[in-house]
This record gives C-alpha cells, sequence and structure tokens, in this order.
C-alpha cells in the first residue's frame, strides 16, 4: 500500500496534508548562530524535529530551519539546551491549525 | 485599550476551557484567549480520556443522560498491550464488564471536534471564548499578575489562569518552573489515518460505537523511552508514537523521529490495521512526563496553572493520561479562583486552595504514587532485551520444529540466562516500589 492514497507518505507529503497558515513577515523560530557554532557540537535539532525541518549547510555553517512546516511541538526549543534558538508560537492567525487533533 | 473581566483563562485546551466552563456556570465574567483559529487548532492529544476520574468534577456534562450528546469517537470496549519484539511480538487482550458497560469508562476523541463542543458549553454559560488571540506578555502589578498584553493591549484580570500547553510560555514567565529539561518531556507524533467505518470495524472486531485501544511497547521505540498507540474513532485511526526527549538527544544523529513513526506503522503487526487508508493528518505535540518536578509552585499571586502547563501528566506505559488531569485541575482551579473571588483575596494566600485541592485529589495522588514510574520506563531493557525475551521464550515454546523439543524449564532458562542476572534482579527490585 505504497499507493499516494495509502498510509505510507513522504515526509513532504504528510506536511501536505496538514493545513499551514504561512506568516511571511515574521518568523518564529530565529536562530542564534553564533551560539549555535560556539555552544553546540551534537545539533539534537537535526534528528528530534517530527518535520525535519532543521537541516545544516555546511558552505555557511550554519543550522537552517524551514519555519513554515513547524507542527508547534516544541520539541526542538526543549532540546536546545544551548538556549540557541529563539522560539515563540507564531502570531495569531498563522501556524498549523489541526482539524483532527 | 484596556479592558477588565474577573478571569483570563490562556488557552482553550481542556483545563482552560473546563475551568472557564465552571467559572462561567458560577456568573464570573470570564475571557478565554486561544491563540489558534478555533478552539481545537492548536490541540493534540493521543485519542483516549478517562472517563471514570473527571465525572464527579463535570457531573452535568459527563453524567450518564448527557452521554449522548457527548462528541467522543468510539467508548474503548478492548484494550490490548502488544510487546514488540526485534522480530516477532506477544499481545495481552482485555475485556472486562466494566469496559463495556453503559457508562464507558475510557472513549476516543479527536481534539478539533471536542475541544470546540466544550468551548460552546462555555458560551452556553455566559463565558466569551476570543480565537485568534495571542497572549504576548503578562500585566504586572508590583509582584502580582494582573492581567494579559496582546499585540499591545491589555486585558486585566483579578485572575490569570495559565492552561497555555506544556510549553507554557507564561509558567516560565512568572518564574515558576524551570527551563526546560528534555529528561522531563516526551515527543508525540500521530497521523489520522481515515477507513471507511465497516472496514474499520471488522478489522478490529467491533460493533458500531465500540473502540478498541492498542498500545504497543518494545523495539518499536528501538530502545528509547516510549511506545506506539492505535485509537480507534468513528471513520479514523489515531496512529501515533511517542518517544521520551532526553532519549531522543542521547541516541544522537543516527536518529531522526519521525521515521521510527513509519517503521512502526510498517510492522506486520501494524501494517494490515493501517492499509488502504488515507492519511489525512500528521500532528506532533509535546507531552510532560515527570515535569512536574520542574514546578516550583502552581499559584502565585494573581495566576494559576494548570493542565499540561503544569506538568499535569503520567505516562505508565500501559496507560498514558493527560487529559482527565487537565479537567480535573481546570474544575480544581475553578473552585479556588471562586472562593478567591468571595473573599476578595486574589493573593497567592487566597488562591493556595487550588494547590491544597490538586494534592489531594486523585491527579497529584496518582502522580505521588507512581513518581518512580517515569524513572523505571527509562530502563533501555525495558524496549529491546525483555521483549526479545518474552518473544523469544513463546516462539520457543510454540514452534513445533524437526527433532526432538527440550522441556519446558530449560527452554525458560536458556531465555533467561541471556539478561544478565545482576540486571534481571536489580529490574525486578525496582519494580517492588512502582
Amino acid at each position: 500500500m505504497t499507493s499516494p492514497q495509502g498510509p505510507f507518505l513522504s515526509l513532504t507529503d504528510k506536511l501536505g496534508r496538514d493545513v499551514f497558515k504561512i506568516d511571511g513577515e515574521q518568523p518564529h523560530i530565529r536562530i542564534d548562530h553564533e551560539v549555535c557554532r560556539s555552544e553546540c557540537s551534537t545539533r539534537p535539532c537535526l534528528y528530534v524535529c517530527p518535520a525535519k525541518l532543521y537541516a545544516y549547510r555546511p558552505e555557511q555553517d550554519e543550522v537552517f530551519v524551514d519555519y513554515e512546516g513547524c507542527l508547534e511541538c516544541g520539541t526542538c526549543v526543549i532540546v536546545c539546551r544551548e538556549g540557541a534558538l529563539k522560539w515563540e508560537y507564531p502570531r495569531a492567525g498563522f501556524g498549523v491549525q489541526y482539524r483532527f487533533g | 485599550m484596556t479592558e477588565k473581566v474577573d478571569v483570563v483563562v490562556v488557552g482553550a485546551g481542556l483545563a482552560g476551557l473546563g475551568c472557564a466552563y465552571h467559572l462561567a456556570s458560577s456568573g464570573l465574567e470570564v475571557l478565554v484567549v486561544e491563540r489558534g483559529d478555533y478552539p481545537g487548532s492548536k490541540n493534540v492529544s493521543g485519542g483516549r480520556l478517562y472517563l471514570d476520574p473527571v465525572r464527579p468534577y463535570y457531573p452535568d456534562l459527563l453524567s450518564p443522560e448527557a452521554l449522548p450528546q457527548l462528541p467522543f469517537e468510539r467508548a474503548v470496549v478492548r484494550e490490548r498491550f502488544t510487546i514488540v519484539a526485534d522480530q516477532g511480538a506477544t499481545s495481552v487482550e482485555l475485556q472486562f464488564p466494566s469496559l463495556g458497560g453503559p457508562l464507558p469508562h475510557s472513549v476516543t476523541v479527536l481534539r478539533g471536534t471536542f475541544d470546540a463542543w466544550l468551548a460552546e458549553q462555555v458560551t452556553r454559560h455566559g463565558g466569551m471564548v476570543v480565537p485568534r488571540y495571542k497572549v504576548d506578555d503578562l500585566v504586572w502589578e508590583g509582584e502580582r499578575v494582573a492581567g494579559i498584553v496582546s499585540a499591545g493591549d491589555e486585558i486585566r484580570a483579578n485572575v490569570v489562569a495559565a492552561a497555555d500547553g506544556a510549553l507554557s510560555f507564561i509558567a516560565e514567565r512568572a518564574g515558576l518552573r524551570q527551563r526546560h529539561d528534555p529528561d522531563h518531556f516526551a515527543l508525540g507524533m500521530k497521523e489520522i489515518i481515515e477507513l471507511p467505518r465497516d472496514v474499520l470495524e471488522n478489522r478490529f472486531g467491533l460493533d458500531s460505537h465500540q473502540g478498541a485501544a492498542q498500545l504497543y511497547f518494545g523495539s518499536v521505540s528501538q530502545g528509547m523511552l516510549g511506545g506506539g498507540f492505535i485509537y480507534t474513532n468513528k471513520e479514523s485511526l489515531s496512529v501515533g508514537m511517542v518517544l521520551g526527549m532526553g532519549a531522543m538527544v542521547d541516541r544522537g544523529s543516527a536518529l531522526q523521529a519521525h521515521e521510527l513513526l513509519e517503521a512502526f506503522k510498517a510492522r506486520p503487526e501494524v501494517a494490515p490495521l493501517v492499509a488502504g487508508g488515507r492519511l489525512v493528518e500528521y500532528s506532533a505535540h509535546a507531552i510532560p512526563e515527570a515535569s512536574g518536578q520542574a514546578m516550583h509552585r502552581r499559584v502565585r499571586d494573581g495566576l494559576v496553572v494548570l493542565g499540561d502547563a503544569a506538568g499535569l501528566a503520567l505516562n505508565m506505559g500501559v496507560t498514558v493520561r493527560g487529559m482527565d488531569f487537565a479537567l480535573a485541575s481546570g474544575a480544581l482551579a475553578a473552585r479556588a479562583i471562586l472562593e478567591a473571588h468571595q473573599s476578595g483575596d486574589f493573593s497567592e494566600r487566597g488562591l493556595a486552595g487550588y494547590e491544597a485541592a490538586l494534592q489531594h485529589s486523585f491527579v497529584q495522588r496518582d502522580l505521588r504514587t507512581f513518581a518512580r514510574m517515569h524513572t523505571f520506563l527509562q530502563n533501555p531493557r525495558l524496549y529491546a532485551a525483555y521483549p526479545n525475551l518474552a518473544v523469544g521464550l513463546l516462539e520457543e515454546m510454540l514452534h513445533i520444529s524437526e527433532g526432538p523439543k527440550q522441556g519446558l524449564f530449560r527452554t525458560a532458562l536458556k531465555a533467561l540466562r541471556r539478561v544478565p542476572a545482576r540486571h534481571l534482579l536489580s529490574d525486578l527490585w525496582q519494580m517492588r516500589r512502582l
């Protein structure tokens, strides 16, 4: 049952089933790259995010976040012990809108 | 613009709405603010609510007569607990009259529906529920919380009830808890997979309205604190996984959290149950696990903290609870606020009845009784060595192959030898105190 209609989807397709209202003006997650670089060697944000929104870009030596697909669980900010993430809820009227929940 | 109400509740989840329901019913002017587009739009739960503990707190809403109006999905009549080994699995199932009686012991819920219904009960009693309203900060008068700020507007209140969920930035801002610690939280991931009603009922052996709850424990979490779950809704399944955040961090970059959920669904024990279904939603949520330990207090002048925000949740492996705690804490907070309203004392002392009532209620009693559970469940042997032992032993007993079989005792002894005796003994010793 791997048809696009089945229950096994790629992560991108899975997130495509969710309703997101994207805030193009104000990202709700910001990364302090200085703290990232100097304090953190393990980068748990890269592997705990259930939407896999974090990626490391070696050419810039920076962790990048695609905040638009955020499920708002907060796992990244909880595991970031160094405090490199400025994470707040999206502005009112934005972000994921669960229909089932 | 400055407004003033008796109570502002932050967050339209079960704790906040439950609190507001009681306050509005008693005639207080209560305002619930919710950052999502509608109540429930930011809320996620595994999907099962235990009704018995909370019925006394909501006699009107949860009475036998009110049951037909209650927007639950299915009444759970069958509990199944599956121990999953690297290969193979073994299940224990419970069917019991109390599970299938006229008053359901637990029900499956979808928060989109359930929270919208609870919000309606609040407004029906004169409470206000305002969605698309995000709280940016608290209003302070000296040491006292005096209201909330949103987009520059102030709303003042005698009491602010923080029901803003597991991450509770309000509790943090008010200095009521420490910074979040990964060891105090689990990640919950969940999919809603639609199935035609008749297919679902056939697959799980259910009549209409009947539901099943199935928990999976063992190698599904690949040695980490956690497990999988399936709850049946009317025309969909809630399929998900819970993983301890501390354990995930320790595992390191070999892990990708979301891949564990895919691997869970692909297990031969699970795949036939979800086959042909249509995935309609993917959600994730932080679950407090023993995070109550990190709470300094749940009350200060003009402020009470409820539900997930107060770290009120309990994972015992075989049962996972949070929604019943949330509803109870909402009712208890409302009681304390009403007392404070009568005495006119909204200070920490005036609201102290909340903490005292929590301590005496099933919420804190269960949390105290099972306080060691969280530590116990962090034992990696529970998710690898023991499931493999149990499933392996059964397999050896039941599998008839060529040649003579060994005696039962010798087979068991051989299986047990795979776990060092000192581990077995110390784990058994720990269980004595659960």
